[in-house]
């Protein structure tokens, strides 16, 4: 039960330190440095360092095995210059708007099921569960397991020959955008669900029995009242979604049988072909792009106001 | 939400669909290749069933035939083990600083979130990169390992926020009162109120780090953790094999989740029948 909360509240915790009122007094202030150095310690040295290092080497000049220390700009330039980057970052974007829509209607829908109409407090933790435990299961075994559904032979195809719906097996169904689409939303739909599902449950019922005895329909309830009130929890759920779809590279490999590419997935051939600088200018214009994509919805959404509330 | 009369309204019907079509969409392929990794020896990669056997799960131990299962899924677990004690005692200590106001922590914070959203591979290309500068081999057990703690310890920080969130002072204070120091505090009145949530932060770092990609697969060197030994066995292997490597690491998965919900489960009867027994 501690766990149901606990995966919930994870994505909504509150910015804010509890006692922000409190004044600083110098010795809690020494003993809060040493309790969380350590972790701030770990994350500089294996994020804060490698990240100033991709950005340096993005300036770097290569040779055939080996980076060469330079200020140069061909990198970005070349990035820019090449209409193969500018398809990739399209390919990605519009992964991204079809993930980004889809799990946002699945996941509202799902939550405000699992908030407003399921009565039992046990039954929703139950069913809450259900949907979160997939959260710890391997990811790409999740995906592997589309191949027997999605194949030529797989049992979609058996299944709508079956019924006679099709005289011979579609063929895009696996290795294809299609089957992209189909594995990220079956990995990424919980990241909607859970922050969704936190906001909604933090609205008071009778606002919304106040809504309908004043007359409005149910669909302007949701519209006009639960929308608005759940817009942290979208804006949270879209944040992850956009930023694991835009950073994938290994679902849009395997599912789309090579076919398809993302950014992420050809910085990850420049690196195997050891070609870092290229890839470090890739990587940086990447966070940058990602960076502007969050800083807009948050700033549709002042997630930290919210919060704090 | 029923009607005045107790009945349901047809939206409740239609969400309970759609919630039902959910969960199979969850776990029907899943449960599908459970079913096809005890494929017959002759049987392919999807139905029908071609008899029933041991077959895929025995050619995991042969390592001629799919790679280094065996020796990545150990690697694997002793990671994940370090992973999660690690993320444990560094996410339990700093939600404890964030209880005070300092100043630094909304960089602390930002930083733990940024680490979060951060596209995994570039953050294993950073370490692999700065590994390479300093001239330093890469290996699972120390940049995988750093590579890992950059995602399960926001992960661990932002659990003990919402843990903490609910976490009443008071008995903190009348610990106090009653003479206790501050180190017996923290032993006997703080950390068994937080047990239940530290056994979720151990939960999330143990899997998180067992299924983790993105940001292993460029900092792990030589040798392949079991997530990246199955991406390249998705390239290789087209046998039911490749079912019963997601079947035993699932399995695993399951007996580490309900272990964990178990002990939670557990301390919170036990906190009830103490409670009980003194009033």
């Amino acid at each position: 039960m501690a766990m149901t909360d606990q995966a919930a509240d994870a994505a909504l915790a509150p910015a804010a330190p509890a006692h922000e009122h409190e004044a600083i007094e110098p010795a809690g202030e020494r003993a809060s440095w040493l309790q969380v150095s350590p972790l701030v310690l770990v994350l500089l040295l294996f994020f804060g360092l490698p990240m100033v290092v991709v950005f340096v080497v993005s300036f770097f000049d290569f040779e055939r095995t080996s980076i060469v220390p330079a200020f140069i700009l061909d990198n970005y330039i070349d990035l820019f210059r090449s209409e193969v980057t500018l398809r990739l970052y399209a390919s990605s974007l519009k992964f991204a708007a079809i993930v980004w829509l889809v799990t946002l209607v699945l996941g509202f829908n799902i939550a405000y099921f699992l908030v407003f109409h399921v009565d039992s407090l046990l039954v929703k933790i139950g069913l809450f569960l259900l949907c979160t435990v997939p959260f710890l299961t391997s990811n790409i075994i999740r995906m592997i397991s589309w191949i027997p559904f999605l194949g030529r032979n797989g049992i979609f195809n058996q299944a709508l020959m079956g019924a006679g719906i099709t005289s011979q097996p579609l063929e895009f169904l696996l290795f294809s955008d299609f089957a992209v689409v189909v594995a990220y939303v079956h990995l990424f739909t919980l990241f909607m669900v859970v922050p969704i599902f936190n906001s909604m449950a933090r609205i008071d019922p009778s606002l919304l029995e106040a809504a309908r005895d004043a007359g409005a329909g149910r669909f302007r309830v949701v519209y006009e009242i639960v929308l608005p009130l759940s817009r942290t929890g979208i804006a949270l759920g879209s944040i992850f979604v956009v930023t694991l779809v835009m950073g994938d590279s290994f679902i849009v490999r395997t599912m789309s049988g090579g076919q398809s590419a993302s950014v992420v997935s050809a910085l990850q051939n420049e690196v195997a072909a050891l070609q870092y600088p290229p890839a470090a200018a890739s990587a940086v214009i990447m966070v940058v792009i990602v960076t502007l994509m969050v800083a807009g919805i948050l700033r549709l959404v002042d997630v930290r106001k919210e919060l704090a509330r | 939400m029923r009607s005045a009369d107790g009945s349901r309204p047809w939206t409740f019907y239609f969400f309970a669909g759609l919630f039902t079509l959910f969960v199979l969409f969850l776990y029907g392929p899943m449960t599908v290749i459970y079913i096809l990794s005890f494929q017959g020896p002759q049987g392919g990669m999807t139905f029908p069933m071609n008899g029933f056997s041991f077959e895929w799960f025995d050619s995991l131990f042969e390592q001629k035939r799919v790679g280094d299962i065996a020796g990545s899924f150990v690697r694997s677990i002793e990671l994940a083990v370090v992973v999660a004690v690690i993320t444990v005692v560094l996410s339990v200590l700093a939600g404890l600083a964030f209880r005070r106001r300092f100043r630094g922590s909304a960089f602390a914070f930002y930083l733990a979130i940024a680490s979060l959203i951060m596209p995994g591979l570039f953050v294993g290309l950073g370490i692999a990169l700065t590994f390479q500068m300093i001239g330093w081999e890469t290996s699972w057990y120390s940049s995988g390992l750093g590579a890992q703690l950059t995602w399960t310890l926001p992960f661990g920080l932002l659990i003990m926020f919402a843990v903490l969130g609910r976490f009443d002072r008071s008995y903190e204070e009348a610990a106090t009162d009653l003479g206790a120091t501050s180190w017996q505090r923290v032993r006997e009145v703080t950390l068994p109120i937080l047990l239940p949530g530290i056994i979720g932060v151990a939960l999330f770092g143990f899997t998180l780090s067992y299924d983790e990609l993105a940001r292993t697969a460029l900092a792990a060197g030589a040798k392949n953790t079991l997530p990246l030994e199955i991406v390249a066995m998705t390239t290789t292997i087209t046998s039911p094999a490749l079912y019963a490597v997601g079947a035993v690491t699932t399995a695993v998965s399951f007996v580490v989740i309900i272990t964990a919900l178990g002990s939670i489960a557990l301390v919170q009867r036990r906190r009830a029948q103490k409670i009980g027994g003194v009033e």
